[in-house]
């Protein structure tokens, strides 16, 4: 269980304007301005559900998943997932997750994927049947027997982001954070991406957090939405309840945008 | 705690390291060039009166050779250059979501990086200096004892050596790029340590102060218990200095990165 109470989160961020004087001036004296990321969020995520996290870019929500995963210590607030609180017992939270950053890649860069997987397997220090099995499994349902042997970098994005996929499943998380997964992905890996989430979370009862724009992504998997918009919580409910008449989905979506005035 | 997951991070890192064939020749080329220019030049110095030297010149022959052999070991420019680049890019992230310490994960991975690069390169310079015409090659040490001695003191100061360089990261977390702190820390422990003139060359005064800093503990320590330039007696004592150094980097360390990640804003996205 995810319980999220009042977290809020400033960063500082040095701002000045273009050319040279401008960057003469900073040099002597900065300017900062605080951006309040998150303030005041608040949410609470059962065992076993699928939730999208979606908000227009610098929302918060990336800030939310490194809080939850235990990376970025908020200024204020409680976060308590499965008994602990990440950033304070980091070691033993970050066992019972796995994380994709769609961004950056968890992958040996110029070994074979399945070098990758072994060294994941003993950080977590998994045991080998589960190892097996997992990957066995993880294997036929992403199509990974022939990609797991060749390095990542000679990788397809798609390819590497089933990899990805596999690499946080290994040691059999019962949270599971997807930062932008399907990011850069043709027709086919999306659907297959989003084919597995949801088998995933079906049979292993997996906890699932999605961060995307993509609303087809949320159209296809989650159940539940929550909206985020300038470091708050506006909507916490289900797809249709976002969805109004026959609208297209992005539409909407851009409309909410527009309405809650968080462009 | 079980530290199979370490031991695995060793194993991949050292294989890793060991691919990288051509840059093992090129630096042992680099190192002969050096060697020889150093105690070609040095030899000059000393043929016109080598009593103004504070160290024989065959010690110096040996400390120079031993330098060269073993500079993967000691050298503080032979970065990780991954762990700056990952806290840049901000990939630090997936470091983070592993159940393992940062600081013991990133300690193994030096060591291991240093360690596949010296046993590609240490051998061929050992087997040639050992070689050279008298006074210009390494000679043996005096004695075993003299040999475990330099044995310990090696393993202390390559431990020493480590833990130096993970200030480097740690402090890259605040600058962001690390690469000036780098450049100073560099020049700093480069001459502080010996690596530019050994120790003994300097005027006394200043070397009073240098020998209480922990940078003496580095490279030269090994380098003057093996060519019998301090006697097993000192050696033991500098041995014991080392070690307090190790245990003053360890804890400091752990404390600043503790400290640092509570500050960490992961970069971009």
């Amino acid at each position: 269980m995810i319980e999220l109470k009042n977290i809020c989160k400033t960063f500082k961020v040095a701002r000045r304007n273009a050319g040279f004087k401008e960057a003469f001036k900073a040099f002597f004296k900065r300017e900062y301005e605080y951006i309040h990321a998150l303030k005041n969020i608040s949410f609470t995520i059962n065992d076993g559900e699928m939730v999208g996290y979606i908000g227009p870019n610098g929302a918060g929500k990336s800030s939310t998943i490194k809080i939850m995963s235990g990376i970025l210590n908020p200024d204020s607030g409680e976060c308590i997932i499965n008994g602990r609180i990440p950033w304070k017992d980091r070691i033993n939270h970050v066992k019972e997750i796995g994380v994709v950053f769609g961004q950056r890649s968890q992958l040996w860069w110029d070994v074979p994927v399945i070098d990758s997987f072994e060294l994941i397997k003993d950080i977590y220090k998994t045991p080998n049947e589960i190892y097996k099995n997992n990957l066995n499994e993880l294997t036929k349902i992403l199509d990974l027997s022939q990609i797991v042997r060749t390095p990542a970098r000679q990788l397809s994005l798609g390819q590497r982001m089933r990899c990805e996929l596999a690499a946080s499943l290994l040691h059999n998380p019962k949270i599971l954070f997807l930062d932008e997964p399907t990011i850069g992905l043709d027709a086919v890996s999306k659907i297959a991406v989003r084919s597995f989430i949801k088998k995933i979370n079906k049979e292993k009862n997996t906890t699932i957090i999605l961060t995307t724009h993509d609303m087809q992504d949320i159209e296809a998997i989650t159940e539940r939405i929550l909206l985020i918009g300038k470091g708050e919580i506006l909507l916490d409910g289900s797809f249709a309840d976002l969805k109004r008449g026959d609208k297209n989905i992005d539409e909407t979506i851009a409309e909410m945008y527009k309405e809650y005035e968080i462009l | 705690m079980s530290y199979i997951s370490y031991i695995t991070l060793f194993k991949i890192r050292f294989i890793n390291g060991l691919q990288y064939r051509i840059a093992a020749w090129a630096g042992i080329a680099t190192q002969f060039a050096w060697g020889f220019m150093n105690i070609l030049l040095f030899h000059a110095f000393y043929s016109e009166n080598p009593a103004n030297f504070p160290m024989q010149f065959q010690q110096f022959a040996s400390y120079t050779w031993l330098n060269q052999a073993l500079l993967a070991l000691f050298g503080i420019y032979m970065w990780d250059m991954s762990i700056f680049d990952d806290i840049i890019s901000g990939n630090i992230a997936y470091e983070l979501v592993r159940p393992v310490d940062l600081y013991n994960m990133w300690l193994v991975k030096n060591m291991a990086t240093r360690l596949s690069k010296v046993i590609l390169r240490c051998l061929p310079i050992l087997i040639v200096s050992v070689l050279l015409p008298k006074p210009f090659g390494l000679i043996p040490p005096q004695d075993i004892i003299t040999f475990i001695l330099f044995i310990i003191s090696v393993i202390c100061a390559f431990v020493l050596v480590n833990l130096y360089c993970l200030y480097y990261y740690i402090i890259s977390f605040y600058t962001i790029n690390g690469s000036g702190i780098r450049m100073v820390g560099m020049a700093m422990s480069d001459l502080l340590s010996g690596f530019i003139i050994p120790l003994p060359f300097f005027p006394e005064n200043i070397l009073k102060i240098v020998n209480l800093l922990p940078f003496a503990s580095m490279q030269s320590m090994p380098f003057f218990i093996y060519s019998g330039y301090i006697n097993k007696q000192e050696a033991l004592f500098k041995i014991g200095v080392q070690i307090f150094w190790i245990i003053v980097f360890y804890i400091t360390g752990k404390f600043f990165i503790k400290k640092a990640l509570k500050k960490v804003i992961v970069q971009g996205g």
